[in-house]
């Protein structure tokens, strides 16, 4: 346990001191409430039911955060570690493999929790903007969506032979899902055609579920989202464990 | 007493390649064991399948009796390792690794001694990439005494340092004996075998070919030595080749290089130079070395 917190705490440490990954966890969505906040303000418009653009904003970027660590972070990190040989120095020691597994869930979990506090608290310093769920359903499907794209995260680093090349899978993969799933503008401003083809598109479910749950929507209305988070959990998580290279 | 390593007919393979191939030894406590041999001849998979990172393909290697891969929690937890390829993470800072590493063991040193012991209290809190290649070889010598571990493994400690960086690792690998532990290294500077080594296990393709204190391999060579000096006199005959021990007398230029063997070979071929009134200078004696040792088991020089 010992080796688990340590691991933690220097794991945080060093997201922290990565500038590239702080920027787009921590600074990237902030940074997005402040110019389209410029751009559309916070008015309560039809297209979103009443809410403002900044309202529906909130869970979405939420779900960017979300997105990036998974897609991005984690296969990027995963592999770096990999091909730089840091996992073979970890494994001349008694730690166990999931020892670290767990511990950097646990950092990716809190990055984005921090974020997402970041986020709310420009958002509610500018525009006010509300959040109407239950916080726990809301940690719950954090939690799930932060499991569900660290596992596809995890298989592209397995799949790629280094950083690079994990890279540029991760950016393949999240730049049109950033775009087509509501993460990163929302779903209604695309044509009907594009946001079909939001179905098929992993993010779009963290998305909904983050935005249902953030507005206080039944859980019962989301448990489609969740299905289909956990399935994806299930499904690249024991890909991943099956591919998972130390070396 | 039981060894502490034992390797029996260790069979490794990459594909078609045998990397080791059936080797047999053991390694007492508090040795200084050295495993030596050019690049490729399998010390680092010798080395890792004791640790516990490489599965053997044949034969058996154990660390205090136990399987190092089967039971590799337990092992680690009572070795050290460095290793000739690896890395810690760029932004991590040097206390901060020593600190995350000892919360890996059961037990461990308290931190802040090692980073006196290893001379880098004044880089507690440089990140690991802003280390000198020396500085940084000695984290990598503290995260493996982390655990106060009883075998300590040290894969090509030395490579890529400057020769005084070399020499202080030297006394650092020494000191670690001295303190108790039994240490297992390889190297492919025969010299630092010759020097640091109780024993010297030589290594090539996949095979031990040699296995003996270092200056018990030299000496079962019988390998000749030689002297070798300019004559002032010009090319008047020397006559050295007629004394007893002295094999064959060359001239490189107009350098003289006298090889032969036996006891008291030097003085001899001094005290004849004098007795035949032939005034010299830049008189050197060598002693055959580790290096002449591997030279005549393999046919090859080590250094490719």
């Amino acid at each position: 346990m010992r080796g688990l917190s340590e691991l933690t705490k220097t794991s945080i440490k060093l997201y922290i001191r990565e500038p590239i990954a702080t920027f787009f966890t921590l600074a990237f969505p902030t940074m997005l409430i402040l110019i389209f906040g410029a751009m559309y303000g916070n008015d309560p418009s039809p297209i979103f039911g009443g809410l403002g653009s900044m309202d529906v904003s909130m869970p979405a970027y939420s779900a960017l955060i979300l997105g990036t660590i998974g897609l991005l972070s984690v296969p990027i990190t995963t592999a770096g570690y990999r091909e730089q040989g840091i996992f073979r120095r970890f494994r001349a020691t008694p730690m166990r493999p999931l020892t670290y597994i767990a511990s950097d869930l646990i950092t990716n979990l809190a990055m984005t929790i921090l974020g997402m506090a970041l986020l709310f608290t420009v958002g509610w310093l500018l525009y006010r903007v509300q959040f109407e769920g239950n916080i726990l359903l809301l940690l719950f499907a954090v939690v799930l969506s932060g499991l569900a794209m660290s596992s596809m995260g995890y298989l592209i680093a397995s799949v790629a032979s280094g950083a690079r090349v994990a890279q540029v899978i991760g950016m393949v993969i999240f730049y049109p899902m950033m775009f087509l799933s509501g993460a990163g503008m929302p779903i209604e401003f695309l044509p009907p055609s594009l946001q079909r083809v939001s179905d098929f598109l992993p993010l779009t479910y963290v998305a909904r579920l983050l935005r249902g749950l953030w507005f206080g929507e039944p859980f019962v209305d989301h448990l489609f989202e969740v299905a289909v988070l956990a399935g994806i959990l299930i499904v690249f998580g024991a890909a991943a464990a099956r591919t998972f290279r130390w070396e | 007493m039981a060894p502490v390593l034992e390797v029996t007919d260790l069979v490794k393979c990459y594909g078609d390649l045998r990397a080791v191939d059936e080797v047999t030894f053991t390694v007492d406590e508090g040795e200084i064991f050295g495993m030596v041999g050019p690049n490729g001849a399998g010390k680092t998979t010798t080395i890792e399948c004791l640790e516990g990172l490489r599965q053997p393909d044949g034969g058996r290697v154990s660390v205090y009796e136990k399987d190092p891969y089967e039971e590799r929690r337990t092992v680690m937890e009572r070795i050290g390792i460095q290793l000739q390829e690896s890395d810690l993470p760029s932004r991590l800072r040097v206390r901060e690794a020593l600190n995350l590493f000892a919360s890996f063991y059961a037990e461990s040193v308290d931190p802040e001694i090692l980073l006196e012991r290893m001379g880098l209290q004044e880089k507690a809190k440089s990140p690991v990439t802003k280390l000198s290649g020396g500085q940084k070889q000695r984290l990598f010598i503290a995260l493996a005494l982390i655990n106060r571990p009883e075998v300590v493994f040290l894969d090509e400690l030395t490579t890529g340092l400057d020769p005084q960086a070399r020499r202080s690792m030297w006394d650092l690998v020494r000191e670690i004996r001295d303190q108790g532990s039994t240490v297992f290294l390889t190297t492919h500077y025969m010299e630092e075998a010759e020097r640091l080594c109780d024993r010297v296990a030589i290594m090539d393709h996949g095979q031990l070919v040699a296995l003996d204190s270092p200056r018990a391999l030299i000496c079962d060579l019988g390998i000749e030595r030689r002297v070798s000096f300019y004559p002032l006199n010009g090319s008047k005959d020397l006559g050295l080749e007629a004394l007893p021990g002295v094999e064959f007398v060359e001239r490189r230029q107009d350098r003289v290089i006298v090889s032969g063997s036996g006891k008291g070979f030097i003085s001899k071929v001094i005290n004849a130079l004098e007795d035949n009134g032939i005034d010299f200078h830049d008189l050197r004696t060598e002693q055959p070395n580790l290096e002449d040792v591997f030279l005549s088991l393999t046919g090859r020089a080590v250094r490719e």
